[in-house]
């Protein structure tokens, strides 16, 4: 799992079924330290926002089973929100 | 899933199976700001409906297959949207 920064959203009315209703952002990657660089859009199951920072799991199966299917072009998910990194 | 700008159209007749009706794209990466990052890569097109000068997201490896009509087929790239509005915060960086 990856530590990110929310810093964005994307609005997308033309994608794949998948996608539709779902809530995607633009997470800045981050180290435990705070630095880091890259970034990944990823889906937002947890009502996260911009500003926060946030856990996300970037592996298909994990990301597939978090929505209850076996099939779907999802891998990047913002499965919870840090409070903090002692 | 990265931002990508269509850069232009990659025919091709001679084809793997499962890949006949594909469109494939040439996708330069963009960074959040939408600069461009890194070489282009060749995306099938699993929305249809993306055309060049296009703003994207695409997503690589297996999720690029699971993207398609039919599953088990060597994509390595998937456009699966289009953008319409991408938001940015203040980079607080």
């Amino acid at each position: 799992m990856k530590i990110a920064d929310v810093v964005g959203t994307v609005v997308s009315p033309i994608c794949h079924p998948f996608f539709e209703e779902k809530r995607l952002l633009i997470c800045d990657l981050v180290d435990p330290d705070g630095g880091g660089d890259g970034y990944m859009i990823a889906v937002d199951v947890v009502g996260a926002g911009v500003g926060e920072r946030v856990l996300i799991c970037d592996e298909g199966t994990s990301a597939r089973q978090i929505f209850g299917i076996s099939t779907g072009p999802i891998r990047s998910v913002i499965i919870g929100i840090i409070d903090e990194i002692a | 899933m990265l931002l990508g700008r269509v850069i232009g159209t990659v025919v091709a007749t001679m084809k793997s199976d499962g890949l006949d009706g594909v469109k494939f794209l040439v996708v330069q990466p963009l960074d959040k700001h939408q600069n461009d990052q890194g070489q282009p890569v060749v995306a099938a097109d699993a929305v249809a409906m993306a055309g060049p000068g296009e703003l994207v997201y695409y997503v690589a490896s297996r999720e690029a297959a699971e993207a398609m009509v039919e599953r088990f087929v060597p994509v390595d790239h998937a456009i699966v949207g289009l953008v319409e509005q991408v938001a940015l915060a203040e980079d607080p960086r």
